[in-house]
């Protein structure tokens, strides 16, 4: 193919119910382009046809539910690109009730529009959305101010939506990477330029999304690969441990530690189908090495290299987490902790400081977390696991997923 | 910069892993079609060569003939497990829209989604002997815990509501409202008994990814997707009564993705030729909460 390849940024957007994310979204995908013929005017036969006034919500809104209910339940993904590259969208629910889906969908995004409405800058989850957003360690969020039709496209009431909810911003750590104010209703600043706000010098959400970076995978830093698996490779061909790169790099030859238990070995050959005789792999790559005498190695140990910086093992370690369970979070029981590829029982040790997120009160020595708190607590595991500062994990209750975290230090 | 596909490849590769290690039961859904065909390559990748666990077809017997004899023909060059799974009582009383019985979602939630969930909850099943290329009644009839399919978020509205590891409650029903978070790649593979998780690694391509990858893999595709020199061709492929050519003069994965990046079909929704999701509202929302693919 001619064509270079292009990179892709995924968005995600946050903010409360009703302030207009979907309408942002689906805005976005018709200005660039990046609807199927006919998608439109489907959707505004749809909305004469149940007597509603016309919503670029309803192009992202599409469950039947959601279009009843006029709210986004589920997030969902849509396509567009612009001359600089791809973006994959993901417009996340606003309501409070769905916090676990708006969490799904921010945790794998590059980048967060925060759409707020300028009537209303400081609504619950506008501020809790935020809040997960840095929480997730999301470093490139940009504001929207949205329905500026709504106030006469007012630079005043603009600046009074920047002030209040920038001073929210700096007193969560967050920086946002810009503030622009826009209709979503009528596309003012989305992909082109409003001539109805003069006032306003700076870019359109297009061109201040082009401007933020990619994502780059963690190709300095020491070698990483949580072993997923160990794949027998047919008669006396030996075993191939298998995982993604998470950081640096290994080589043919080079020798590999495998942690907690510290058993090594080096690499022959790096096994992939179709056959090739790669012989390096780095960060980012799904990967299968064999080595010469293989270790007993399973699913859920962590490959480093030595000379580089060892990951740490430990069972108990300090936490900061999300919970998202309808049952609170509390010690005496056993929980599921999966971490890289570990997987291991795991209790609360202790809840220490916990902070709701949407009013951001704080409590120190709580005995337990409630549904949608944050905690900075202490887990102890039945297993000692390796990881890295700052590693992600998530816990499992009752076959669900009901909360994720950092490990923040032993 | 990486290269996309390179990148969509090792998120796929990383799922079809994790499932492969969560899931005692694990089974692969192919359609035939483009994008479980794609699929099939990467779990050839992913599990270097072999795959380690059966693939999963559901034959209407609307099928396009070429669609069965290429099916049996790669199972069989590849050595694959391939299990058939089929609604016979349906087809037996022509309880079916080409009989003029039912209308086409009905025969789509017949003939497709009762037939899927017969097999995952260890209904009949055939299994093809390698050898002879026959179908034979499948000795197992164990339910599948796990089940691997190739949707994609943009084919359609409901499905870019999915999850990568979704779970399917009793009945086996898609409860959209109650889905679990899932954060990062921590995919979860708990399940409670008498329930069963859907996985789908090619949720984040593009129908344009997947021809794109098509074309640098060369993966073998069937020839429908291909203008025979008649000015059309199939852009999606399903039961020969609901699905139509588009006019199009592509004749190899190139000449698609061309077509699909800046030619006549770049603004053309991919399943325009499917007959059943009109009638769905233009969402297969209804079919998909009961099981469908």
């Amino acid at each position: 193919m001619s064509e270079t390849p292009r990179e892709t940024l995924r968005l995600v957007v946050a903010g409360h119910v009703d302030h207009g994310k979907s309408t942002v979204v689906g805005r976005l995908l018709a200005d660039t382009g990046a609807l199927p013929k006919g998608r439109l005017e489907r959707v505004e036969a749809y909305c004469r046809l149940n007597s509603k006034p016309f919503e670029f919500a309803f192009l992202l809104d599409a469950l039947k539910d959601e279009q009843r209910q006029g709210i986004t339940i589920e997030a969902a993904r849509g396509f567009f690109k612009t001359a600089r590259r791809d973006y994959a969208v993901v417009d996340a629910p606003g309501h409070s009730e769905l916090l676990r889906n708006m969490i799904s969908g921010a945790s794998r995004a590059d980048a967060a529009f925060l759409v707020l409405d300028v009537r209303d800058p400081a609504a619950g989850n506008a501020r809790r959305h935020a809040y997960l957003l840095s929480f997730l360690g999301l470093r490139q969020v940009l504001v929207l101010v949205n329905k500026m039709d709504l106030a006469g496209y007012s630079e005043q009431a603009f600046r009074r939506a920047v002030r209040e909810h920038g001073s929210f911003l700096d007193s969560i750590g967050v920086e946002a990477a810009g503030f622009i104010p826009i209709s979503g209703r009528h596309g003012d600043n989305l992909a082109a330029a409003s001539s109805r706000m003069p006032w306003y010098a700076g870019p359109t959400a297009l061109s201040a999304l082009d401007a933020l970076g990619a994502p780059a995978p963690a190709l300095s830093g020491p070698f990483r690969m949580p072993v997923q698996d160990v794949y027998g490779l047919g008669e006396g061909r030996g075993r191939a441990f298998v995982g993604t790169v998470e950081s640096g790099s290994l080589a043919v030859g080079d020798e590999v530690i495998f942690y907690p238990s510290g058993k090594s070995g080096r690499v022959k050959s790096f096994e992939e189908f179709p056959a090739s005789a790669r012989a390096e792999v780095c960060a980012g790559m799904a990967a299968a090495f064999s080595l010469a005498e293989p270790p007993a190695v399973e699913r859920g140990e962590l490959a480093a290299r030595p000379g580089q910086r060892p990951p740490l093992v430990a069972a108990r370690f300090q936490a900061r987490l999300l919970w998202l369970g309808v049952e609170p979070l509390t010690s005496g029981k056993d929980y599921v902790l999966k971490l890289g590829a570990a997987r291991t029982a795991v209790r609360l040790e202790k809840a220490g400081r916990v902070l709701d997120s949407s009013s951001l009160a704080a409590k120190a020595g709580a005995a337990q977390v409630e549904r949608n708190q944050v905690a900075d607590c202490v887990l102890r595991a039945e297993a000692a696991v390796a990881f890295d500062a700052g590693a992600r994990f998530v816990i499992v209750d009752n076959h669900r997923v009901c909360g994720g975290g950092f490990v923040e230090k032993l | 910069m990486r290269d996309p596909l390179d990148v969509l490849e090792a998120r796929s590769v990383f799922i079809l892993r994790e499932a492969y290690a969560g899931f005692k039961n694990l089974a692969m859904l192919w359609s035939i079609g483009k994008d479980s065909t794609v699929l099939l390559h990467l779990a050839r990748k992913a599990f270097l060569g072999r795959v380690p666990f059966p693939l999963i077809h559901i034959d209407t017997s609307f099928k396009i003939p070429e669609m069965i004899a290429y099916r049996d023909r790669l199972a069989r060059e590849w050595g694959l497990t391939l299990l058939v799974g089929r609604n016979d009582a349906a087809l037996a009383r022509k309880e079916t829209f080409p009989d003029g019985a039912v209308d086409r979602l009905a025969c789509c939630g017949l003939l497709k989604t009762q037939a899927l969930k017969d097999v995952i909850a260890g209904g009949p099943r055939w299994r093809l002997d390698l050898e002879t290329g026959a179908y034979e009644p499948d000795a197992s009839r164990e339910p599948f815990t796990g089940i691997v399919a190739g949707i994609r978020a943009d084919e359609e509205g409901s499905r870019s509501k999915e999850r990568y590891f979704s779970p399917r409650g009793s009945a086996q029903r898609w409860d959209l409202g109650e889905q679990p978070p899932e954060l990062w790649t921590q995919y979860n593979v708990d399940f409670p008994p008498g329930t069963h998780v859907r996985v789908h690694p090619l949720l984040d391509w593009r129908e344009v990814d997947v021809w794109d990858y098509i074309r640098r893999e060369k993966i073998p595709t069937v020839s429908l997707y291909y203008d025979q020199g008649e000015g059309r061709r199939y852009r999606s492929l399903g039961c020969q009564p609901c699905t139509s050519p588009v006019a199009s003069t592509a004749r190899d994965p190139e000449e698609i993705v061309a077509e699909l990046r800046t030619g006549r079909l770049k603004d053309v929704a991919e399943r325009s030729g499917r007959a059943q999701d009109a009638e769905d509202g233009g969402t297969l929302e209804d079919l998909r909460r009961e099981g469908y693919m």
